[in-house]
């Protein structure tokens, strides 16, 4: 992994009274993506406004596709042109999005699809809140593959997350989600851009060795194969179909045992190293509430009240959604009485840690079927429950 | 011959075509071959460099060309070539993009890409096997499937109205649009050629024989007695109106080149505009 200085005609710096979404083109322009393309969505679309706005003066591309399917399409092929790319969308959008998520997995794409969420399904609700595609992330394409996804919970943190997931996509040649949701996306917080001098990115993992001895999906010591772009005079070959490492169509039972398991596995086994989980009162907390975004937000009230009231509430907030952090859940399983899962929809990640707590200990699920966050008191009462 | 003979005897194709990957798939008699040797053909003439040169597919026996060619090669999805094409260049403007696609791929499921990219002037060239059927998936009717024709999900016979590909490209702004049979080898050539140099969006559909599919369940004979029909019914009318160019069952091929015109494409039109706008705070791109 190679760390480079980013350019600083994409870095704002400076301390900026924003929204969410408005800090999510800020993060992409400051980590050197020069290419978006887009749909226009609710609550999303602010992003793309902002970044049509910014990018003639940066040096880049802004285009607006005729839908999400030309989105993410146009997005794989400026991968192979050379650039960073991102798009931002909510729900119905990153339905669309799925077919050619699977091709960005299968022919290894590193960029960044934010998804500020909203209350489905279908149209659902354009202008309020949801966590309701939590599940659509990791599962939304057909077959198996691992993605990333990455939660923020303030403006700040949806600059400094989108930088982080430019990071993780070069670093793992995948796909990776900044799944926010409305509240966050038009919530207008502080956020300090640093120079451009103390941002550090992670450079695509360019091929360097000779010419005809390159191999697209050849992995290299770390698991992920080397990249070129097209126009430097590899050659070169890449599909959406199981494939060899020249990126040659080997349509066999033999060829997909290995190219499934290494979509996979690039990913779960560097889970340690991809997830950022924010804790706080753990060591010796008999609940533990579990929460991320918007909601992670609006459960600190419930826990200071329980705390108040005697209960050992310990919080973990999952800034990485996926991978999912299934060794430290099953730790924290073996040692406290019960979690507690807030989410804005009806039971998603939930299912993800009683998954991983194996029956040692439950998980109470907090729903909200979308519109607008937790009333504190329903998550406090929950908490109550589990503690008993 | 052997299937691996005829393309490996051609030696002049060799650059041109990864001849690892070879025998290809493609039925004996099939006329995608064709077309890939007018491809390289051009290529050949353009005196282009091949290393700037990407050739972008989607799904079907047509979309399986990128996987044979020599050439920074992208198969990608069904119906998505065209705006895979249009990241691809506007992310790498040196780039001559190709993209070489079927009928069904590019006016079915990709139809609306394909009137956007014109519509913008998207610097790319789009070569369409036109073979009136979903071949890849056993002969199922197209949005070119001639009225009358049978095709499998279309047992008796198509009802429905046919694009005509060029009238409809050069509707959504297509700079350069011509149409020819596959037997026109020399003219295929030539067009490719033409459009190659020439920047800005083009579509040249060539129109091809499915021996397997389409010319079986129509029962209108093997590859030779259909390239019998493109002879004896093609009539060469260059600058056609766009209008006059719907193709009947088994009737009347118009081809020849239609549109051949200059219009700043996309990222011409970009730089200019947005110096006009924003002066020198104008980061010009790809320049
Ligand atoms: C999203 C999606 N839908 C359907 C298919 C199945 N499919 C594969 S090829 C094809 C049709 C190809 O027709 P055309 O583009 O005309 O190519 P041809 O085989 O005739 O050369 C279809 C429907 C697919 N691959 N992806
Ligand atoms: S099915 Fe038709 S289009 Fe496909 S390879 Fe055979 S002849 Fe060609
Ligand atoms: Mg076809």
């Amino acid at each position: 992994m190679k760390k480079v200085k980013v350019d600083p005609k994409g870095v704002l710096t400076g301390s900026h009274y924003i929204d969410g979404d408005y800090a999510i083109a800020e993060g992409g322009l400051a980590a050197g993506c020069r290419f978006f393309a887009g749909y226009p969505i609710t609550p999303s679309t602010e992003t793309a406004e902002r970044f049509s706005e910014r990018i003639p003066h940066v040096g880049g591309v802004f285009i607006q596709m005729e839908d999400e399917l030309g989105s993410i399409a146009a997005m794989i092929g400026a991968v192979w042109g050379g650039k960073k790319t991102m798009t931002v969308t909510s729900g119905p959008g990153f339905s669309l999005m799925m077919e050619n998520i699977g091709l960005a997995c299968m022919m290894e794409i590193p960029l960044v699809i934010a998804n500020v969420q909203r209350g489905g399904p279908s149209t659902g609700l354009p202008t309020l809140t949801g966590q309701q595609d939590m599940m659509q992330a990791k599962w939304g394409s057909h077959g198996d593959y691992e993605i990333i996804a990455l939660s923020p919970d303030s403006p700040q943190e949806c600059f400094d997350l989108t930088i982080e997931a430019f990071n993780l996509s070069e670093t793992y040649r995948v796909p990776v989600f900044v799944m926010t949701d409305e509240c966050v996306g038009h919530m207008h917080e502080k956020v300090v851009i640093p120079p451009a001098e103390e941002i550090e990115v992670v450079e695509r993992k360019w091929y360097e060795g000779p010419k005809d001895k390159y191999l697209p999906y050849k992995l290299d010591k770390d698991g992920i194969p080397f990249m070129v772009k097209a126009g430097d005079g590899y050659r070169f070959h890449t599909t959406g179909l199981t494939r060899d490492e020249r990126g040659y169509p080997v349509i066999n039972a033999e060829c997909q045992s290995v190219v499934v398991p290494h979509l996979v596995d690039k990913i779960i086994n560097n889970a340690d190293k991809i997830i950022m989980l924010e804790e706080d009162e753990i060591d010796g907390a008999e609940i533990v509430v579990i929460s991320y975004g918007i909601t992670s937000r609006v459960a600190i009230r419930a826990v200071q009240q329980a705390r108040k009231a005697g209960i050992k509430v310990g919080t973990l907030r999952l800034k990485t959604v996926w991978p999912f952090p299934e060794k430290r859940i099953k730790q924290l399983a073996r040692k406290i009485k019960a979690f507690v899962v807030p989410e804005i929809n009806y039971g998603q990640i939930v299912l993800e840690v009683e998954r991983c707590a194996a029956g040692k200990a439950p998980a109470f699920h907090v729903p909200h079927c979308g519109g607008w966050v937790h009333d504190p008191n329903d998550i406090l009462k929950v908490i109550k429950e589990a503690a008993k | 011959m052997k299937k691996e003979d005829r393309l490996e005897s051609k030696n002049p194709m060799e650059g041109f075509l990864r001849m690892d990957r070879i025998p290809h798939i493609w039925c004996p008699g099939c006329g995608i071959g064709t077309v890939v040797t007018s491809f390289t053909e051009a290529l050949k003439k353009s005196k282009l460099d091949l290393d700037k040169v990407a050739v972008v597919s989607g799904i079907g026996c047509t979309g399986r060309v990128a996987g044979y060619v020599k050439l920074d090669s992208f198969h990608t999805t069904h119906g998505r070539a065209v705006p895979f094409a249009t990241g691809l260049k506007l992310a790498n403007p040196d780039l001559k993009v190709v993209v070489f696609s079927g009928d069904g791929d590019i006016f079915g499921i990709g139809g609306n890409h394909f009137i956007h990219a014109a519509r913008r002037n998207m610097d790319i060239l789009i070569i369409c096997v036109n073979n009136f059927n979903y071949a890849m998936t056993g002969g199922q009717v197209a949005a070119t499937t001639p009225m009358e024709a049978n095709a499998s999900t279309a047992p008796y016979g198509n009802f429905e109205f046919a694009f005509s590909l060029p009238y409809l490209a050069e509707a959504a702004g297509a700079t350069y649009v011509a149409r020819w049979t596959s037997l026109h080898l020399r003219r295929v050539t030539k067009s490719i050629q033409e459009a190659l140099a020439k920047p800005g969006f083009s579509l040249i559909e060539v129109i091809t024989p499915c021996v397997t599919l389409y010319a079986r369940r129509n029962r209108l004979g093997d590859g030779l007695n259909l390239l019998k029909y493109y002879y004896d019914k093609s009539v060469i009318e260059h600058g056609a109106d766009t209008r006059t160019l719907d193709i009947s069952y088994q009737g009347k091929l118009v081809v020849g080149k239609f549109v051949d015109k200059e219009k700043p494409t996309f990222l011409d039109r970009m730089n200019e505009h947005m110096t006009k706008i924003l002066g020198d705070k104008y980061v010009k791109y790809g320049e």
